[in-house]
């Protein structure tokens, strides 16, 4: 407990605020009555298993899905908060480059591994305008570092790359356009064991150094501990249970999440 | 010219009404790819479909056809064009650039400046400049829209990372007026110069693709590029060797198996053209070969 | 304590803390009631009581990790009273950073940081440059004689009794105005058990409000200014 209190910042406005989130596929809820608010810096894990609704809740705050019920606001960087499905395309593709990440679970889905590592990490800058070759090179390069990629690799394409490589230039790839949101499904999901430490204790530092606020999508409490501020459990859909990551994994309430937690292995 | 089973220039007049409107259209939004439906021609794709269609539908009685395939006349494939539109639509036809009226090319814009009332035909085989990286259409067609081009620069960035320049030297993307990124079709970057503020129009079809996008005359066309890595134009370091021509695009001929080679203009009209005004090169077929002295 | 001013620190009444297990039908674990307390600063209260009697669960609760079933926590946090038993998450986490403390036995430290770096983390999360906060660091780490030449290293290879010193290394560094201590002293020699004394001398002149969970009698009477039995708190439950 208590290792996780950094880089909170005293903001007394949320980034994102979901009201009364659904989705119905037909007759099937997927998910249900969702609401919460994310501040500047905090980082979010929504924990549940298989089918629990997380993955869906995370396309619905990431403006991927459009929600059955409820409504997602974000505040933009003009301080102005917007509701997501009011956006125009061109508004969500271009919150999308430059101030969210999304770190997909595997790798392939958020690279493009034909092209080298340095044009991933550089595409947004150049997308949001960049047009100097020289700079953009050096800011890849410095983002390779900071991600513990030789930098070497630099003009390698990611397929030549391990799978920790990879999740390491995709999470390079996201921030380089220092967003203020960063979504993470199953982050280090399909990662070994040893790997997975490397690339959470890497995440747990850039997020508490950019004052990044994140929505973690895990089944894997280690995970939700080790970064995140806060917990959300999911089951059949719904939250049941919300509240301080260490008070929810060392107090758990109810009996899912009691279930959930006494089904770790001990480290 | 005697083919009476054929309508004047091959297609029936419905299609070239369909073509025409297509080809309005992107007159009307400047380097915009439109959609048309293509038809089977009576040659394979590859060999000019969609410039043929174009020509097709907008050639008249009174136009003057030139046919080019990378700056040359009298290649099989601008032969072949050209006869079939000498005897499907009775039209005159030219070798040089300054008489036609319409020039249907492949690979190569002519070294003659262009005029108004010209119309320059590009036959286009893959119209989509973010084909390279983006493989769904649905995706490219959203970042047209939307005018997101950051991919063109990644394509850009990748021959500077390998080659230390932009390496790209034909079918060098291009920003029409401002809006859209466009493929010039696999015309060499020396000939990008041309296509900005040109008096001509520029339509090019792509027959398997079933795309037409246009340049209307005098619109705005820039390579695109890097700030320390500008756009260049290339060109081999030598003059013509039939003409010494120092300022157009050469090819490369090898001349025996020994590795002999010479350059010479891949405009041929150009090439004789200047010829013809007494401009020698080294290796020049004129009965009196002598060197320039001083 | 009649010295001391009267605006507590902490200041906690009738607070109830109960398990319901139900993983095992249900079962409802009462632990502590009616728990009523207020620290003072400057002053290190000790709760005493047998094993089990809840004095780590009132630790818990006084930090927010456990969640109270009813009463108040108060905690003078940034000049106002916050009741953490119904705070925000937000506010829990505002409290921690700024005002509470807590030294546990345990340290739970991220593989591959050093040990200077995990030590100095709470400095730097709260703004202080990282040289700065890297020689203060060094200065306890000195202090609780940690030998230089493992300060590169991270502290899940040391011994137990070494990561303990790291962890009270890392509890003791910060400037905060209240310390929460659970058993800080276990498995420590007896110089260590002194610097650590010591530390809370220190920190007491500094006008921080500790409470302390202490087994060894004699640390309990060089550090204890009043003890608290939790006794009465757990039959209450």
């Amino acid at each position: 407990m208590a290792d996780n209190t950094t880089a909170v910042q005293d903001n007394d406005q949320p980034l994102m605020q979901a009201e009364g989130l659904g989705k119905n596929y037909g007759r099937l809820s997927a998910c249900r009555d969702v609401s919460f608010a994310l501040y500047p810096g905090e980082v979010l894990a929504i924990v549940g298993e298989s089918g629990s609704g997380k993955s869906t809740l995370l396309q619905l705050l990431s403006a991927q899905l459009a929600p059955s019920a409820g409504k997602v606001s974000y505040r933009m960087r003009d301080g102005v908060m917007r509701d997501l499905a009011a956006l125009g395309e061109a508004e969500r593709r271009f919150l999308f480059r430059t101030d969210w990440g999304y770190v997909h679970q595997d790798p392939v889905l958020g690279l493009r591994m034909a092209v080298s590592a340095g044009a991933n990490v550089g595409e947004r800058l150049m997308a949001v305008g960049w047009n100097h070759y020289g700079r953009i090179r050096d800011t890849a390069t410095s983002w390779l570092e900071r991600v513990e990629i030789d930098v070497e690799r630099i003009d390698d394409a990611p397929r030549t790359y391990s799978g920790g490589m990879r999740q390491r230039l995709q999470i390079a790839r996201n921030l380089v356009t220092e967003p203020r949101l960063v979504f993470m499904d199953e982050p280090t999901g399909g990662l070994d064991v040893s790997v997975q430490a490397r690339l959470l204790d890497l995440m747990r530092n850039l997020v508490s150094e950019l004052g990044l606020a994140a929505i973690i999508v895990t089944h894997d409490l280690a995970v939700a501990r080790l970064l995140s501020h806060r917990v959300m459990v999911m089951k059949g859909g719904r939250v049941i249970e919300t509240g301080l990551t260490d008070q929810v994994l060392d107090d758990p309430r109810e009996p899912y999440t009691q279930l959930l937690v006494s089904s770790i292995l001990p480290a | 010219m005697n083919a009476p089973v054929y309508n004047f220039a091959y297609l029936d007049e419905q299609t070239k009404r369909m073509i025409r409107r297509a080809i309005l259209k992107g007159i009307a939004i400047p380097g915009y790819q439109v959609p048309f439906a293509s038809r089977e021609m009576p040659m394979p794709y590859g060999w000019g479909t969609g410039g043929v269609q174009v020509t097709a539908a907008i050639l008249g009685p009174d136009d003057v056809l030139k046919v080019i395939d990378q700056g040359s006349d009298d290649t099989t494939n601008a032969i072949s064009i050209r006869k079939f539109f000498a005897r499907t639509a009775g039209v005159a036809t030219t070798t040089a650039t300054a008489d036609a009226t319409v020039i249907q090319t492949r690979h190569r814009i002519p070294e003659a400046p262009l005029h108004g009332g010209q119309v320059l035909v590009y036959q286009v085989p893959i119209p989509e400049p973010l084909r390279f990286l983006e493989p769904r259409e649905t995706e490219t067609r959203r970042m047209h829209a939307l005018g997101e081009y950051g991919l063109m620069h990644v394509k850009l960035y990748e021959d500077i990372a390998r080659f230390g320049h932009i390496a790209t030297s034909y079918a060098y993307p291009v920003k029409v007026n401002a809006r859209y990124v466009m493929d010039p079709s696999p015309t060499p970057k020396f000939d990008n110069p041309k296509m900005d503020n040109c008096p001509a129009l520029q339509l090019f079809g792509a027959g398997r693709e079933k795309r037409i996008y246009a340049i209307p005359p005098y619109t705005s066309v820039v390579s695109l590029d890097f700030e320390d890595h500008p756009f260049t134009r290339y060109r081999f370091d030598a003059p013509c060797a039939l003409c010494g021509a120092g300022d157009s695009y050469l090819d490369e001929i090898v001349t025996d198996d020994q590795g002999s080679r010479m350059f010479v203009c891949s405009d041929t009209d150009y090439c004789e053209g200047r010829q013809a005004e007494g401009h020698r090169g080294s290796e020049s077929a004129a009965p009196h070969k002598e060197r320039p002295h001083g | 304590m009649t010295d001391k001013p009267m605006t507590a620190m902490i200041d906690i009444s009738r607070a109830k803390k109960t398990f319901t297990m139900h993983l095992q039908g249900g079962v409802e674990l009462p632990v502590v009631g009616g728990v009523t307390f207020q620290v003072q600063p400057g002053e290190c209260v000790v709760l005493s009581g047998p094993s089990g009697a809840g004095k780590s669960s009132i630790l818990k609760m006084i930090f927010g990790n456990y969640r109270c079933d009813g009463g108040r926590i108060g905690i003078r946090h940034q000049g106002a009273l916050v009741d953490l038993a119904s705070a925000e998450p937000r506010q829990i986490l505002s409290v921690r950073r700024a005002t509470i403390g807590y030294v546990s036995q345990f340290l739970r430290a991220v593989p591959r940081v050093a040990t200077i770096d995990v030590v100095a983390e709470p400095l730097i999360s709260n703004g202080m440059a990282r040289p700065e906060a890297q020689a203060r660091a060094g200065q306890l780490l000195r202090r609780l004689n940690i030998p230089e030449r493992l300060w590169a290293l991270p502290p899940s290879t040391f011994s137990g009794g070494e990561q303990q010193r790291v962890n009270i290394a890392r509890g003791f560094i910060s400037d905060l105005p209240i310390l929460l201590l659970d058993e800080p002293t276990a498995s420590l020699d007896a110089a260590n058990r002194a610097v650590v004394v010591e530390l809370i001398e220190q920190k007491k002149r500094a006008d921080v409000a500790m409470v302390a969970i202490v087994h060894d009698d004699e640390i309990r009477h060089l550090i204890a200014d009043r003890i608290v039995d939790v006794t009465s708190f757990a039959s209450a439950a």
